[in-house]
């Protein structure tokens, strides 16, 4: 039994965490992480989402006991990372994407059972466990396949597997799904929404670069870059907090060169169509009710409307407003 | 910016219940993972039937040479008895260079170092499973080694006590697996490519520890590398059990055996130093995983 005053302990909980790599032959330190506060309740599914360098494997790995903190502290179940790492490894499980895990010439139960006995999982109890976690992922009819004989499809999922296989408090995807074949990792997914929902209690915290896959995950994201975390909400809260309106993209013929504005609308334009010879023009409405006007300025300047698609803010929006790129741009522009 | 906003509750959520599964801990998780460890080792050496071939038979063609040579040369009859023993200690002395020293290397290039050290489990544990399985896994290449001796070349032996053998075995076992878990993290702590240190290690060890002549032939240069090697004083008092003065021992049995129990001890010492050095140094350092990781 968990006492009252356990229960009140966040899953994950860092303060002013920091780690700064040496540079290496007169090169500049690096500062990976410059004072991230984070609080991870129980039974959440958290994201961590940002650009590459942003900081957030650094960040899994000192939760993972992997890496020490050059100052801040971290905790995970209450437990400090660097003085009670034996009882935070207890409690946790890592899954990385695009790891190698496991022994070729075993077979992909005996790699998880053999997982499991590392977590000190009883084997009368792991033998079950690795079975439900085949049949879940799929692997069931390639229980008894060498290792070394998988696709790397196959490999990947068993390496998910595998972070499931000692029942952890607190699992870490880090990129859990990278290189995933589409169907592969929407099944993944729901296994993970499943897996949470499943007992009360249990925590994911997850690295990704996918949009979707965090939306659809998490029930609270923290934007970090350079090491700091800019912005942690909920998926909806995050795409509300971002300038509203509507995004609208027209597809039109003939607008005149150089058009960057429709009543004061600034327009940014997409490639040109192969076959048809339209062009893309993109928009962001504060106000929906503008579009009647928008599409009869347009028509009054001789600009034919070929088809017209609006959305909703997104994620990515947010995401860009918030960092100033996107997760695989450069520098924004100064 | 703190990352304070509050958590949304999902339906039934009991905050702070996390895994009731009991889970072993302390030795049985010890022996828990020691034995998966040493799974890998056991299956992987019976899994391919090639390999028997390879690593048991092709290893022992160098003692062979080393019978026929004495054999041609009409040398007495205990040096083929002694390379023979040496053949048989040779192929524990590689499995522990290639398969210890140079494992947890190999598990970083991998990229699985950081999940055993991520894992609740101790890595003298994950050590000591890959030195009982390597153990096993060489056991038979040794018994081919002693079939070779015993019914192909019918070595002379002098009468023995199995419990002398069986004991002074088992300590230069324990003292050569336990330098074998030292090498694994000072392997590791080098740097360098674990491929070019083995083999900087493997023919100076295999000369020093007198595997296919008298120890004492080196003259004070054995004294010395038998001072520093348990190989060398293990494969000495097991000559010195199996063929007893003809052995022409460097230094009185219960002398080396109680050395080899030293070895031991202090070897196991070091590799637990060593290894909690190691992962102290790696997480200040950042060097548990490779940068792809």
């Amino acid at each position: 039994m968990v006492s009252s005053s356990e229960a009140r302990v966040p899953a994950v909980e860092t303060r002013e965490l920091r780690r700064v790599f040496k540079g290496s032959r007169g090169s500049p330190d690096v500062v990976a992480l410059d004072g991230v506060d984070l609080r991870i309740e129980h039974g959440e599914v958290f994201g961590l989402l940002g650009p590459n360098g942003a900081g957030k494997t650094t960040c899994i790995k000192i939760l993972n006991t992997l890496l020490y903190p050059t100052s801040g502290e971290a905790r995970v179940a209450g437990h400090d990372v660097v003085r009670d790492s034996v009882e935070v490894r207890r409690r946790i499980a890592l899954v990385s994407g695009g790891e190698n895990s496991g022994y070729g010439i075993l077979t992909v139960r005996e790699c998880l059972w053999m997982f499991s006995q590392f977590y000190g999982v009883p084997s009368a109890e792991a033998g079950p466990r690795v079975n439900r976690l085949l049949a879940a992922v799929g692997l069931s009819d390639l229980a008894k396949t060498r290792i070394n004989r998988l696709s790397t499809g196959q490999r990947q999922r068993m390496n998910f597997a595998r972070g499931f296989v000692s029942d952890p408090e607190i699992l870490f995807l880090d990129e859990p799904t990278l290189g995933m074949d589409v169907n592969a990792a929407r099944e993944l997914r729901e296994f993970v929404t499943r897996w949470v929902r499943e007992r009360a209690g249990r925590t994911v915290l997850l690295t990704t670069h996918y949009m979707a896959e965090a939306d659809q995950l998490c029930d609270r994201i923290a934007i970090i870059d350079r090491g700091r975390v800019l912005a942690c909400d909920t998926p909806a809260a995050l795409r509300r907090s971002v300038e509203g309106g509507q995004h609208v993209e027209l597809e039109v013929m003939g607008a005149p060169e150089g058009l960057s504005d429709v009543d004061g609308v600034a327009v940014t334009w997409g490639a040109p169509h192969p076959d048809r010879g339209t062009h893309t023009m993109k928009l962001r409405l504060p106000d929906g009710g503008r579009l009647p006007l928008l599409l009869r300025t347009l028509e009054e300047r001789g600009v034919a409307v070929r088809g017209v698609s609006t959305r909703e803010t997104s994620l990515e929006d947010a995401f860009i407003a918030i960092v100033g790129r996107g997760l695989d741009d450069g520098e924004a522009p100064k | 910016m703190t990352a304070h906003s509050p958590a949304p509750q999902r339906a039934g959520f009991e905050p702070g219940l996390g895994s009731t599964r009991p889970r072993h801990t302390g030795v049985r998780l010890f022996l828990a993972a020691t034995w998966a460890r040493a799974y890998v080792r056991i299956a992987g050496s019976l899994r391919e039937p090639t390999w028997i071939i390879s690593d048991a038979i092709f290893p022992n063609l160098g003692m062979c040479a080393f019978v026929l040579l004495y054999r041609a040369l009409g040398a007495p009859r205990e040096y083929e008895a002694l390379a023979v023993v040496g053949g048989v200690l040779t192929t524990y002395w590689i499995n522990v260079l290639w398969g210890m020293g140079a494992q947890l290397y190999w598990e970083k290039q991998q990229g699985q170092l950081q999940l055993y050290f991520a894992a609740p489990c101790s890595l003298v544990a994950v050590l000591t499973g890959m030195a009982v399985g390597g153990l096993a896994a060489t056991m038979v290449r040794s018994l081919v080694g002693v079939a070779l001796g015993v019914w192909v070349f019918h070595v002379q032996l002098a009468a023995f006590s199995p419990w002398a053998l069986a004991a002074v075995f088992v300590l230069t076992m324990v003292a050569l697996y336990a330098l074998g878990m030292t090498l694994s993290s000072l392997f590791l702590l080098y740097g360098r490519e674990a491929w070019h240190t083995a083999n900087a290690l493997q023919e100076p060890v295999y000369f020093l520890s007198g595997l296919y002549f008298p120890i004492r032939s080196l003259g004070a240069l054995g004294a010395v590398a038998a001072g520093i090697l348990p190989l060398t004083l293990g494969t000495d008092a097991i000559r010195q059990v199996l063929l007893g003065h003809a052995a022409r021992g460097l230094l009185p049995l219960p002398l080396e055996a109680l050395a080899l129990a030293g070895f031991a001890v202090l070897f196991l010492w070091t590799a637990r130093v060593s290894l909690a050095y190691l992962e102290t140094l790696s997480k200040r350092e950042g060097r548990l995983t490779q940068r792809w990781q």
